[in-house]
């Protein structure tokens, strides 16, 4: 479908934000989660979004990826204003998701969970429900996956229940690297995983980022930011309150800006 | 539709997982080892193999989901002992005959089951499927027609409890479903006018009969109800998305799964499996009657659970469904047969719930303890 057309214009449009986002705003009764706030992110690049707790990363992000819809403000996808009134909306656009809480089904398995949704299915002209898996193909494909990028399951038929938490990890960040075509944001994605699976994740990042993705990654990890991101956005109380290239020099301004000292 | 575009997955430099320590394919330079913190933990770490078994938790996991099975084949053997008329072709005959309708609408009730839900309403679903069928069989509707109503009518009630609990933004499939019960059984008895309405079609009839090999056709009724549901769950995207919405509703809504959908469907199947046993009921008593299936809600419950199904949604296959019909039927008859209190069947049954969920609980608790120790050799 689009992805090949994704790739080909992705070098022609490599300077143009694949995802603007125009003055979003977001209130929950009285509670202003988020005020004015313009991100734009390109091809190939990964920003860091940064805040303390409550101060409007994840609204952002769920706005983005449909969970919550904007009061005021525009999601841009290349250029276009497109209305992402639901989750499957933004995946239908080409934005990906690794939530925080992983959203994998315990119950499948990791090859499963990539298709989950999107299965691979016989034939065309039936209802989408009443199609006949194409297991094999789906086997193969996340055989496939999983080798590019790197990543050792201890069983392809047991179910994610079995797998330990960065197995899981990883098994959610592979899921988006399957259909993700334009953008994929990760809430927290080394959070709760120890050092050697942080790493395991931290280059799956990176991966999605080479494959021409635009990738926004939340996180509190000051190393993190510095190592991977290419450009930094810090809310504080629902506002933007800087961006900034991170550097190892200048991370005590970010911690500032964060904290708002 | 979909596929993996292979062009994007090449990468012009290679990712390493698990054995290096350097994130190879960064962009920018990489930071000083002991900036990262990562490089001397992970260098300290052993290497450890990954392919291990854990043998003890593996043995356990397999025999609790192979346990409905093995502890039906001991009943079974300790029976054919206990007993001389268990074994003989006409009691298991009997044995399936009469557990024919728990087993069709058991199978609707897994479906339910499996997406996390309930349904209360078979049972009374079943008396008014009968009711209507016997209804228009006196007004003349020919056997075609009569089974069309009943399976329609079984339908209608699993479309209304559906639609009613997705759209109505209901809580829990309990409270829609339990009105149900009482609204079906209601309209059953004020239709009936209380009484058993006697006559079915010739044709309803002949499934109460013996057909081949000394078994009733009902059995072949259930054979083709098991062989159709295997079909729909096993092969198609259907039956996928019923794991999937019963594993992780908030997941499956995320994923772009028609949850609301996959949810209707399924009542409604239960509500066809329930006019199904309405048909196959009606056809051994060659009546319809609004006292049918009478406290069938509880039985079809206890017969998924006790198979091996979990009450938690998301686990579980149409076997666990017939296997625990089965055995339901097996420990009545048995118990009939060693001349054991009627009313003491009914504590049996209860225990061997109380065994199956427990079962359940640790099967869950088991599956945690793999997680840790996957976790504890990876790092």
């Amino acid at each position: 479908m689009s992805a090949v057309a994704a790739s080909v214009d992705h070098t022609a449009s490599a300077d143009r934000p694949v995802l603007a986002v125009r003055g979003a705003t977001k209130r929950f009764g009285s509670v202003m989660a988020l005020d004015d706030v313009s991100i734009e992110v390109r091809r190939g690049e990964i920003l860091g979004l940064l805040g303390d707790n409550g101060a409007g990363k994840s609204t952002l992000t769920k706005c983005i990826s449909g969970v919550h819809q904007l009061d005021a403000g525009a999601i841009l996808l290349d250029g276009a204003p497109t209305q992402v009134r639901s989750p499957a909306d933004a995946r239908f656009a080409g934005i990906e998701t690794v939530y925080q809480d992983l959203a994998l089904f315990d119950n499948l398995t990791p090859g499963q969970n990539f298709f989950a949704g999107r299965e691979l299915a016989w034939p065309p002209w039936l209802p989408r429900g009443l199609r006949f898996l194409q297991q094999r193909k789906m086997d193969a494909e996340t055989r496939v996956l999983l080798a590019n990028l790197k990543v050792t399951l201890p069983r392809l038929d047991a179910v994610v229940a079995m797998m330990s938490g960065g197995q899981r990890q990883a098994i959610a960040v592979a899921r988006s690297t399957v259909f993700a075509r334009k953008v994929v944001i990760l809430d927290e994605p080394t959070a709760a995983l120890g050092l050697r699976e942080s790493r395991q994740v931290l280059n799956l990042v990176a991966a999605l980022r080479d494959q021409g993705n635009a990738v926004i990654l939340i996180t509190h990890n000051m190393e993190h930011v510095v190592e991977l991101a290419d450009r930094a956005v810090v809310l504080r109380q629902g506002r933007k309150v800087g961006e900034l290239v991170p550097t190892k020099d200048n991370k005590q301004e970010l911690v500032s800006m964060i904290v708002g000292a | 539709m979909f596929f993996i575009d292979k062009k994007k997955l090449k990468y012009s430099k290679s990712f390493d997982g698990e054995g290096s320590n350097e994130l190879s394919a960064g962009r920018r330079t990489l930071p000083e080892s002991g900036n990262t913190g990562t490089t001397a933990g992970e260098a300290a770490l052993p290497e450890s193999g990954k392919q291990e078994a854990v043998p003890g938790l593996a043995l356990g996991l397999a025999l609790l989901s192979a346990g409905p099975v093995v502890i039906l084949v001991l009943l079974i053997v300790l029976l054919s002992f206990l007993s001389p008329y268990f074994l003989t072709g006409r009691n298991l005959s009997n044995i399936l005959a009469q557990t024919a309708v728990i087993s069709v609408v058991a199978m609707g009730q897994h479906l339910v089951i499996l997406t996390r839900g309930i349904d209360l309403s078979v049972g009374s679903n079943v008396a008014l499927a009968s009711v209507v069928g016997a209804l228009s069989f006196h007004a003349g509707a020919p056997a075609v027609a009569v089974i069309a109503v009943m399976v329609g009518c079984g339908a209608a009630v699993g479309a209304i409890n559906g639609l009613f609990y997705v759209f109505g933004r209901l809580p829990h499939p309990f409270i829609i479903t339990l009105a149900t019960l009482s609204i079906a059984k209601g309209l059953a008895l004020q239709l009936a006018d209380g009484r058993a309405i006697p006559g079915m079609p010739e044709a309803i009839d002949a499934l109460g009969r013996e057909a081949v090999w000394g078994l009733p056709g009902s059995v072949f009724v259930v054979a083709g109800v098991a062989a159709v549901l295997f079909v729909m769950a096993k092969t198609m995207v259907w039956g996928r998305w019923i794991y999937a919405v019963g594993g992780r509703p908030d997941a499956a809504v995320r994923m772009g799964i028609p949850v609301s959908w996959v949810l209707v469907s399924v009542y409604v199947i239960s509500g066809l499996c329930a006019g199904i046993g309405a048909v196959i009921l009606a056809g051994r008593t060659d009546a319809g009657s609004p006292l049918f299936g009478n406290l069938l809600e509880l039985d079809t419950i206890a017969a998924v659970i006790i198979g091996g199904a979990s009450f938690l949604g998301g686990r579980g296959h149409l076997g666990h469904a017939l296997i625990g019909a089965i055995m339901i039927g097996v420990i009545r008859n048995a118990l009939n047969l060693l001349n054991v209190n009627v009313f003491f069947q009914l504590i049996v049954i209860g225990v061997v719930i109380v065994i199956a969920v427990e079962s359940d609980v640790l099967r869950n608790y088991l599956e945690g303890r793999v997680r840790v120790m996957q976790a504890g050799r990876q790092s």
